[in-house]
């Protein structure tokens, strides 16, 4: 069985976004994907990186987790951080609600998370962080020639 | 250093830059409303020309733009959208509040 495990500490900083996305883009290559599937991955772990800076540490710079394995033909995602935690996680998912207007959050995030990977599930406890588990399975390398 | 905005005319042009994502949405906030202040604006135009990647903080920059200008009469346009960027503006409904322009091949 196809195997691999990846773990990044990171602080939460914006420059991280970029940085974090391309790491797991990086790490997914070994599946083959298509380079939609590559930019679904991309989109999902930005969005999630993203909501741990803004909503998780807003007021100061902490630490970010990510996590991602492989299963045979599926990735596994986990970004987690120890920060401020959601009250409400059916609100904070419903596309276009967001408690940061001020910063023009346009509240899509967990919209895009659904939407680009196959299954997302979120753990939360106010005070004590949140965790995003997302997975998806690449069909990539069937589509070459 | 590159330029992000420029007005032709009454027209805003925004370079959009390769990335578009919190860490580099700020820039073009600040930049498109410090013309949007100065200057009549008619139209804020994104150009996607050299972009590979936006995610949803991207919207917020457009709907945020969108908002400011709409209130003087004017509206928010798109252009060069590869494949990717057009799916995102698709999901988010931005399509129903800007104007795409589609350019020749």
């Amino acid at each position: 069985m196809r195997e691999n495990n990846m773990k990044i500490e990171f602080d939460s900083v914006s420059e991280n976004e970029g940085f974090a996305r391309v790491a797991v883009a990086a790490f997914a290559s070994n599946l083959n994907p298509t380079l939609e599937e590559i930019e679904d991955i991309k989109t999902a772990v930005s969005e999630a990186v993203t909501n741990a800076i803004i909503h998780g540490y807003p007021y100061s710079v902490e630490k970010i987790w990510l996590e991602a394995s492989i299963r045979e033909q599926t990735l596994f995602l986990q970004v987690k951080d120890n920060g401020c935690g959601i009250e409400n996680i059916a609100k904070a998912m419903e596309p276009m609600y967001t408690t940061r207007p001020d910063l023009e959050r346009s509240g899509m995030g967990f919209a895009f998370m659904e939407a680009f990977m196959d299954d997302i599930h979120i753990e939360s406890q106010v005070n004590h962080g949140t965790t995003v588990f997302m997975k998806k399975t690449i069909c990539g390398g069937e589509e070459q020639e | 250093m590159e330029e992000i905005v420029k007005l032709e005319g009454d027209v805003l042009w925004i370079q959009v830059p390769r990335e578009l994502d919190h860490h580099n949405c700020g820039a073009i906030r600040e930049a498109a409303d410090q013309m949007l202040l100065q200057h009549p604006v008619r139209e804020v135009l994104f150009d996607f020309a050299g972009t590979e990647f936006m995610d949803s903080s991207g919207i917020g920059v457009i709907v945020g733009r969108y908002k400011n200008i709409k209130c003087f009469g004017g509206m928010v346009s798109a252009i060069h959208l590869n494949e990717r960027i057009r799916k995102i503006f698709l999901l988010s409904g931005l399509t129903k509040m800007i104007t795409i322009y589609e350019q020749e091949a």
